[in-house]
């Protein structure tokens, strides 16, 4: 057993790895419904889901169960098998995307093997290539649904998001490019670490200053492509019923969702690593009393959900809410006290942090923006995005390149 | 057999049963995904050989859009399942004969060949992103250059034929 583990190391690890990260990813997913709903609720002075658990903190674990109990009826005249294989590409395409993230610098060393964070190897040359060519095949999950379900609502929405992932993706992939160039690698550690140029800069060495319209067109053509608010036209439910998914039910229904939500976490991912600089502290580097901050936030969140638990309506919220509170404090201090961990934990919480804002911000914008109008949305992906993503790229290149020339840099 | 050639022939095997059904599927939603397929298996041959930009662009230009617009053509004009008919006799028999011609010449090229062929990963630098753009843009710059102008020529009179009835 031993001698198989030691010859097998990096399938092993990589197994593991899989398998946690599917974890993770399913239960982020699912508290992200919650946060959803929450967020959105205060916004419009509702409490949101709050009776099961304090808070409505079981809420997604009851959305689940209700999911897996709910009867799965196939419509008459789908086609079976394509009806069958669209949830199922769109749920695993969305979770592969999520694979080819790195999420800290450096390898944790655990039984003499480096585990670096993230399941696809951090040299892989082609990160950012190798996602675009994943969410590329996204679309698939959502044409096919449309498609296979034999009905006409669905198809509609299939159409609608198949054309606008096609316009969108130009502008997508385009907008990039002027990263690209200033990284000089399409790996996604390189990109982060061009980004670390100046130590000294922290914030103001991120690529969202040079490339602020990169940012402005990634950001909102991703957004088209995660099928989210304002571009939800696929789902569009006061014209479509459901858009693409209306026939789908149960579990089938829930992967779509699941697919959704991992793909508006794999853009965050991207954002924070393209445009605002990965895992980089937004403080300059030799400030080391920022290495405190993780700690720093942990300890007085877990405070704080102890002060507000104990005040909590019901006695299961009296119990389990301090619990968690003082294990989030606890896990602070642990932090506090090992200066190992707390030097390796600074990369994951900036990079997590980010990933939080840029999940907020989705919920923001659901929380307060309106649908486009088709021809809006087309006009806008076509006459505004791609030719400022164009101009971009063409105006970063040139840059770049009078930089070589006149400054000799590089 | 090592690891790479057992991959080598799971994407081949894959890359032809996807040709096959490709052919053999009555509605034209099921061809459509059989050249997905049969495109990612591509892709994954060429990740073999280590050439991972060509692999990426293969499935991010096939697989992502270019399928894509056949998926959305066929969706939009609502293409339904095709008639199979039996093969006309002045087809079949030149069409056999091609077959059997084109299988001799693969196979005849293999068995002539003295090196082994290749399955392994390829390190070098003729297949990285830098040594493709250097070929693109330094050694074969004209022709890339008439190649995009052809397709901007056909992008142009695509948009000139779609607008024809309105003028």
């Amino acid at each position: 057993m031993n001698s198989f583990l030691n010859a097998n190391a990096e399938l092993v690890i990589t197994l593991v790895k899989i398998v946690l990260l599917l974890f993770i990813v399913l239960t982020v997913n699912a508290y992200l419904t919650w946060f959803e709903r929450k967020v959105v609720a205060h916004m419009q002075s509702r409490w949101g889901p709050h009776r099961v658990g304090p808070h409505g903190l079981l809420q997604p674990l009851a959305d689940g169960v209700k999911f897996l109990f709910k009867e799965d009826p196939t419509p008459a005249g789908v086609d079976k098998l394509v009806y069958y294989l669209a949830p199922l590409l769109a749920l695993a395409l969305a979770l592969t995307s999520i694979a080819l993230i790195p999420f800290g610098p450096e390898p944790i060393r655990l039984f003499g093997h480096d585990i670096y964070l993230g399941i696809a190897p951090p040299d892989l040359n082609i990160g950012i290539l190798a996602l675009f060519a994943v969410t590329a095949l996204g679309v698939y999950g959502v044409a096919l649904a449309g498609w296979a379900s034999n009905s006409k609502y669905p198809l509609l929405g299939g159409l609608r998001s198949s054309a606008q992932m096609i316009s969108y993706e130009l502008a997508l992939t385009m907008s990039v490019v002027g990263v690209l160039l200033m990284a000089g690698s399409f790996n996604l550690k390189k990109i982060i670490e061009a980004q670390a140029h100046h130590p000294e800069w922290g914030i103001l060495g991120w690529n969202v200053w040079p490339q602020f319209l990169g940012f402005f067109c990634f950001f909102i053509a991703a957004v088209a492509e995660t099928n989210r608010v304002p571009f939800d036209l696929p789902e569009a439910e006061s014209e479509l019923v459901a858009g693409f998914h209306t026939e789908y039910s149960s579990f089938k229904f829930a992967m779509f969702f699941i697919a959704e939500y991992t793909s508006m976490i794999t853009v965050s991912c991207l954002c924070s690593i393209l445009f605002f600089g990965g895992w980089l502290s937004p403080f300059p580097a030799s400030w080391l009393f920022t290495h405190y901050l993780p700690s720093a936030i942990l300890i007085l969140f877990g405070l704080w959900v102890i002060w507000d638990g104990i005040r909590y309506e019901t006695t299961f919220g009296r119990i389990i809410l301090p619990g968690l509170g003082a294990a989030i404090t606890a896990l602070g201090a642990v932090f506090v006290l090992l200066p190992n961990v707390n030097e390796f934990i600074q990369g994951p919480f900036w990079l997590l942090s980010k990933i939080f804002v840029f999940l907020f911000v989705y919920v923001w914008m659901r929380g307060t923006l309106p649908r486009f109008r088709y021809d809006q949305l087309m006009a806008f992906g076509w006459k505004l995005l791609l030719p400022l993503s164009i101009v971009n790229v063409i105006v970063t290149s040139f840059v770049i390149l009078a930089k070589m020339q006149w400054w000799g840099a590089k | 057999m090592t690891a790479s050639l057992a991959v080598f022939f799971a994407l081949a095997a894959l890359a032809v049963i996807g040709a096959v059904s490709l052919i053999v599927q009555k509605h034209p939603i099921h061809s459509a995904l059989s050249l997905i397929v049969v495109m990612i298996a591509l892709a994954g041959l060429y990740l073999l050989l280590g050439a991972e930009f060509v692999a990426a662009v293969q499935i991010i230009v096939y697989g992502g859009a270019i399928m894509v617009l056949f998926v959305f053509v066929i969706m939009l004009l609502n293409a339904g399942v095709e008639e199979h008919t039996s093969i006309s006799k002045m087809a079949g028999a030149p069409g056999l004969l091609l077959v059997v011609a084109l299988a001799g010449f693969v196979a005849a090229t293999i068995a002539r060949s003295t090196e082994s062929v290749e399955t392994t990963l390829q390190t070098g630098e003729i297949a990285s992103t830098l040594g493709i753009s250097n070929m693109i843009f330094k050694d074969f710059v004209y022709p890339f250059e008439l190649t995009s102008f052809l397709i901007l020529v056909a992008v142009l009179g695509a948009t000139v034929l779609a607008q024809r009835e309105k003028s």
